[in-house]
């Protein structure tokens, strides 16, 4: 039997922990049809990790979706089969590439997969008669979702609506719908970029190999460092040469930059984390920097 | 470089409150920039700004004003959250809009304060705002408040100005419950008792704000005696592994709670004794707020969302007559007579209003008893009932169980927030 402090002192990761848990479980008891949004990126693999300490010793009581762009990292892909494998839920796969074939979006070669993702998601959403999505944003991101709750009430298209947000007081949350609204549910919300690498650190969890310094081809476009790729024909006066790199987000390959590092171990990228002087996004999302309302509008209209 | 595990740090939830003006932005935007919880990439965005709009300095205000319409009106409409940690603690702000029309967000805002920050313009002194923020951070229990004293430089640093105010605000709050109150003489545009010590007031002794943030005693604000373990998931495994395990998920809302330990299960009034707490895979030794556990218990009782476990000798009395401080969160009033839905700890149930006591005029605690009705962001005292028994405890004496919401059936908006003085 592990014994507990005995001041009754929680540290605050220990209380980020316990809130998110309650939000897991609170949902689940309360919501018809919950899903969880999982990308294979750090902050949902935290989500999965507290899903399954929330429900322990029973399985996690929901099934994951994973919104495919297509140009997603193969090591991205292999860390989300290992984790779904090893807690028995299922997995849906909302295929950006099928909602194009399907007509559901359209690509017209201009549009980023990030912004095409929205349509598929909320159509997966609506096939699926999803009533509430767990997303891994965390309100230290971004100045718009700084302001959004943990749940948050979605439209019959699937919009957030900035102003007509909901009060939401001490740890009571409302999770009333109409037919065809959907709620987001942010378990995570609280939690710093550098909690989460804490937290990954402490529990020993695994998480995507292109987290970890490792040798990659890579070329700069617009200030970024990105992936040699396929699906990312170099532009003319555009060069590929190797480099040690890592990755501090993960999503569409073709937009998801890295930056330099020799940080190979949870300890050290905590140690880079905490002296960094750009936020993740800034650094390394082609699609967060276009302005500075880019991600509240992309919100409204559904994005995670 | 050695960093400080987010591991080994506490937490302290503060609430921000001002009127429009008095630095509120500027005082978050210097404690995020001198704690380097500023990233290059932010400060350069609100820089740009800054210089586009033709202002002389770099506007802190911009780095929490997120949503593009607060932008261009320059004020705050919403409750933003903040982090930044020291290596002594992290740091949650709610950054709360001032005005009165927003007086709901101030209530979410302070409804999980450990802290309430009220600012005031030093050439202003105290206005009927500040009077307002000091009685709904009261109001919503929030056990420590600090009344930051802004913009001194424009004062000249003056201390006779620091300490009328000081003077003013101190009587007043002794019309308040306030236990925990600290004044201090700032200047958030150019850092002087922010996070730095002023070499300009060489007069004032106590502690810099980024000091007493750090080092404000919070633990002790729990109620460790009273248990209060509001059911909130039954889990079941019905593997073949765990074919027999039956465990109620929940977050202690008061108490320490142990194996052995004899329970009474509310509103049945079953007894029974813990068999064991488990955390994911662990056992533990005892569970303490805000802990999230799941607890087994020696009988086959019968359990389930909504319930309570407490002690035989110390339990909630289960009541469907409660009388409650709301505040209301929408535009059409608060009426005898209306029917809400109301979610108190993990129970839902249905509420009429019975009666509409008194409306309290949050800035002179005048108690209106003809206007029977609330308006949007009013608070008074209303009579309700329910249609099942909440288990409940005085807001006074826990947060949790002493709070619930209403809700509007129809829109399933949340249009009301309840502290209750008791039930019957
Ligand atoms: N001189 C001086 N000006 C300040 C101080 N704090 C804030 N201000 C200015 O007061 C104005 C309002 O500040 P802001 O932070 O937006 O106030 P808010 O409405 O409470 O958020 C801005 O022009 C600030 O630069 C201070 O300590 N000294
Ligand atoms: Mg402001």
């Amino acid at each position: 039997m592990t014994q507990t402090h005995t001041d009754y002192r929680l540290s605050q990761l220990d209380q980020l922990e316990a809130e998110s848990i309650h939000i897991f479980r609170e949902v689940a008891a309360e919501f018809e049809k919950p899903v969880l949004m999982f990308s294979g990126g750090k902050d949902s693999i935290v989500m999965m990790r507290l899903a399954e300490k929330a429900f322990y010793p029973a399985k996690i009581p929901f099934p994951v979706l994973q919104v495919d762009t297509g140009y997603d990292f193969p090591e991205v892909l292999a860390t989300r089969d290992n984790w779904v494998n090893r807690l028995g839920v299922r997995l849906i796969v909302a295929s950006v590439e099928e909602a194009i074939r399907d007509g559901i979006v359209i690509d017209d070669g201009k549009t980023s997969r990030n912004r095409l993702q929205i349509g598929t998601l909320l159509n997966a959403i609506e096939e699926g008669g999803f009533t509430a999505a767990f997303g891994g944003g965390r309100r230290d991101e971004e100045k718009a979702r700084a302001k959004e709750r943990v749940y948050s009430h979605r439209d019959e298209f699937g919009q957030w609506d900035p102003k007509m947000q909901r009060p939401e007081l001490w740890s009571l949350y409302n999770g009333r719908l109409h037919e065809g609204e959907h709620m987001r549910i942010f378990p995570i919300s609280n939690w710093t970029e550098l909690d989460i690498w804490d937290y990954i650190g402490r529990e020993g969890i695994e998480i995507p190999s292109i987290y970890f310094s490792h040798q990659r081809r890579v070329f700069e476009r617009d200030g970024m460092l990105l992936s040699e790729s396929e699906h990312n024909p170099l532009r003319s006066g555009e060069t590929v040469e190797e480099r040690t790199i890592r990755f501090r987000t993960v999503g569409d390959l073709t937009l998801t930059g890295c930056v330099e590092s020799t940080a190979s171990t949870i300890d050290e990228i905590i140690d880079e984390v905490a002296v960094a002087r750009v936020t993740e996004r800034g650094a390394t999302r082609g699609d967060d920097r276009f302005s500075e309302a880019a991600m509240e509008d992309r919100k409204k209209e559904g994005y995670f | 470089m050695a960093t400080v595990k987010s591991e080994q740090m506490d937490l302290l939830r503060f609430a921000t409150a001002g009127s429009v003006d008095d630095g509120k932005s500027t005082l978050i935007g210097r404690l995020l920039l001198d704690s380097k919880s500023i990233f290059e990439d932010q400060l350069e965005a609100v820089e740009a700004t800054s210089q586009s709009r033709g202002y002389d300095y770099t506007d802190l205000a911009l780095l929490t004003d997120g949503l593009r319409s607060e932008r261009e009106q320059g004020i705050t409409i919403d409750v933003a959250y903040r982090y930044f940690a020291t290596p002594a603690r992290k740091f949650i702000i709610a950054d709360t809009p001032g005005h009165v029309q927003y007086t709901r967000n101030m209530v979410t805002g302070a409804s999980t304060a450990d802290l309430g920050l009220v600012l005031v313009d030093a050439r202003q002194g105290l206005t009927e705002q500040s009077r307002r923020h000091a009685v709904i951070l009261s109001l919503l229990r929030v056990p420590h408040l600090v009344l930051a004293v802004n913009k001194m430089d424009l004062v000249d640093f003056d201390q006779a100005v620091y300490e009328k105010i000081h003077a003013e605000f101190t009587a007043f709050a002794t019309k308040l419950n306030i236990p925990d109150l600290e004044v201090i003489p700032i200047s958030a545009l150019a850092g002087d008792n922010v996070v730095n010590r002023s070499e300009n007031m060489p007069w004032y002794s106590g502690p810099t704000l980024m000091h007493h943030l750090e080092h404000v005693h919070v633990a002790s604000d729990r109620d460790l005696v009273d248990v209060r373990f509001p059911v909130q998931y039954v889990v079941r495994p019905k593997s073949d592994e765990h074919h027999d395990y039956r465990g109620y998920g929940g977050m202690v809302a008061g108490g320490v709670l142990k194996p052995g330990d004899e329970v009474v299960v509310l509103p049945s009034g079953m007894t029974s004794k813990i068999a064991g707490i488990d955390l994911f895979d662990q056992e533990i030794a005892e569970a303490f707020p805000p802990m999230s556990v799941t607890v087994r218990l020696e009988d086959d009782v019968d359990v389930s969302r909504g319930d309570m476990i407490a002690r035989a000798n110390n339990a909630p009395k289960p009541s469907q007559d409660i009388d409650a401080m709301i505040c209301w969160m929408t535009n059409e009033p608060l009426r005898p007579r209306q029917k809400l839905a109301i979610k108190h700890t993990t129970r839902s149930a249905r509420a009429l209003v019975k009666d509409i006591q008194y409306r309290l005029d949050v800035n002179t605690l005048h108690r209106d008893q003809e206007t029977k009705e609330l308006g949007v962001n009013e608070i008074g005292r209303v009579q309700l009932r329910t249609t099942v028994p909440l288990l409940c405890d005085p807001y006074s004496k826990n947060r949790t169980t002493g709070s619930f919401i209403l809700i509007d059936e129809a829109t399933g908006v949340t249009v009301g927030a309840g502290m209750i003085n008791s039930g019957s």
